[in-house]
């Protein structure tokens, strides 16, 4: 078997190895958080910050 | 909080407010660079001599130019409202704040569109390099293109998963290798370092302007590749230590880089490559800088040039996850899509969501659709976001004039760089239009369509009363 073919084959598993690791994180990651802490991110902290200084 | 200063120091850094987990700031203005930068590079190493073909050496040089004045008026307009409207989302989050949802909702799709389009056309770009370095090593059988365009995806999308810091760091060192490439050919070749090989007067004698002044016209159309995507650093603005700082140092730093690599691509080029071979960009010359080293007979610059080429694809690729993902995740916590799609990896603290939700699609883009095609849905839907910043810039002046907000960035002239934008946009859509007429109507006729989705349908599950959470005062006249 030639090199090239060899790359081939270890594209097409490394693929798959990240493919699969990037579903297993995801599932376990919302399955261990609840929603509204994973969905908690709000817009504008930078000036939320400011305004807790200022009061 | 009408005497908000956001470029107080006391402002950096997270802050809980509600938000357990947030994007994390950790960037600083040399990621902001490689990040609009390194969407832009693969341009200078390929496309951008269509414009050659369209019409002529000069042409393309008029248009480089002329893009760059049309994007230095994008890097000045969006580094004033995206160092004062921090926020992931970049043009989407500008939108809602100044014009409305309805532009917000088409800007995001713009963004989403245009960055994960190309983001598709890189990997096919990669997946083809890898086919032509097999070819030259003298392989004998017919390489498969898709684990490697697959492969580039997955690769690249596991590092934006990952977290932003290493993506973008990723992004420096290979953008700076591209980069540094250019220069070491420019200065080879052109007779500063050993001796020269242009001939730029014997290969452009009555060749000035081969289709006259529409020639130069229509060659607007490809010298938007220069530069298509120096907007992008726009994405990074919730993750930047200080935005007020980072956002416009990167991005003004970002389009001189460009106007620089831009110039110097033209004149390596169009000095070594008959502009027929150099203009077709399908059958004559793919990759105007890699044949033009092969032409240097250096093997050393082959290398680099071969190198530099690879990594401009991967870093594009790269950046453009980056900020589908973050216009996406944006849309989705304000609800302009699925809130789902606003969730926060409470480990990486990336939009971990938006990125693997946008692999398929890229995937089946790149698997499945011609690269032409793919390239003139992203060039569209940029050219659509343009098009929208100068109405976007004046409204915000006229509505939280200068001395009502404190900016980062604070861009002269203004309104000369609106209207000089708007113009370059009518003028290049035009051009467009004579090589892609069909595809832009079409991609207009589709972007009616999901507006009026939104309007009658979408609109209702928006966060309409928590989507503006800038501490401005009240515009102007309201």
């Amino acid at each position: 078997m030639e090199l090239w073919q060899l790359l081939e084959y270890a594209a097409w598993g490394i693929s798959a190895l990240l493919g699969l690791y990037m579903v297993a994180d995801w599932l376990k990651t919302d399955t261990t958080y609840s929603e509204e802490v994973l969905t908690s991110s709000r817009e504008g902290e930078l000036e939320a910050l400011t305004e807790e200084h200022r009061t | 909080m009408a005497n908000t200063d956001i470029t107080s120091k006391t402002m950096d850094g997270m802050g809980p407010h509600g938000t357990v987990v947030g994007l994390l700031r950790v960037l600083g203005p040399a990621h902001v660079w490689a990040l609009g930068v390194g969407i832009v590079l693969v341009g200078e190493y390929m496309g951008w001599n269509f414009a050659v073909g369209k019409g002529g050496a000069y042409a393309a040089l008029i248009a480089c130019w002329f893009a760059g004045i049309l994007y230095t008026c994008v890097a000045m307009i969006d580094s004033e409202v995206t160092s004062t409207v921090a926020a992931a989302g970049g043009q989407y989050t500008q939108a809602k704040h100044i014009v409305g949802p309805l532009m917000a909702f088409n800007v995001g799709l713009y963004l989403t569109f245009a960055y994960t389009m190309l983001e598709a056309a890189n990997a096919i770009t990669a997946g083809y390099l890898i086919y032509v370095v097999s070819t030259m090593t003298g392989y004998a059988g017919e390489l498969d293109q898709r684990p490697f365009i697959i492969l580039v995806i997955m690769f690249l999308a596991w590092l934006n998963y990952r977290g932003v810091l290493a993506t973008l760091t990723f992004n420096l060192v290979i953008t700076a290798i591209a980069f540094v490439a250019i220069l070491v050919l420019f200065l080879s070749t052109s007779g500063i370092l050993g001796g020269g090989i242009m001939q730029h007067a014997a290969l452009m004698e009555g060749h000035e302007l081969p289709y006259g002044w529409i020639g130069v016209l229509a060659a607007m159309h490809f010298g938007l590749w220069y530069y298509l995507g120096i907007e992008g650093t726009t994405q990074a603005a919730e993750e930047v230590r200080s935005p007020a700082r980072a956002l416009p140092f990167g991005t003004l730093a970002g389009i001189m880089t460009l106007l620089i690599a831009a110039t110097l691509t033209w004149y390596v080029c169009s000095g070594v490559l008959p502009w027929e071979f150099l203009g077709d960009g399908v059958n004559g010359s793919v990759a105007p800088l890699f044949d033009t080293a092969r032409l240097s007979g250096s093997n050393a610059l082959v290398w680099l040039l071969g190198i530099g080429t690879l990594f401009a694809t991967l870093a594009s690729a790269n950046g453009c996850i980056n900020d589908a993902s973050r216009a996406w995740f944006a849309m989705g916590r304000d609800k302009y899509l699925p809130g789902w799609f606003g969730a926060v990896h409470p480990k990486f603290r990336t939009p971990y969501r938006s990125i693997i939700f946008l692999v398929p699609i890229a995937l089946i883009f790149a698997l499945g659709a011609p690269l032409d095609q793919v390239i003139t849905f992203s060039i569209l839907s940029g050219l659509l976001e343009y098009t929208f910043m100068p109405l976007n810039v004046i409204l915000f002046r006229k509505k939280w004039p200068l001395n009502t907000i404190k900016r980062g960035y604070e861009h002269p002239f203004h309104p000369l760089p609106a209207l000089v934008l708007l113009c370059l946009c009518g003028i290049t859509f035009f051009a467009v239009f004579l090589g892609y007429g069909t595809q832009l109507i079409a991609m207009i006729g589709f972007y009616i369509v999901v507006s009026l989705w939104f309007h009658f349908w979408r609109y209702r599950f928006v966060n309409r009363g928590t989507q503006f959470t800038m501490p401005w005062p009240k515009p102007q006249g309201y």
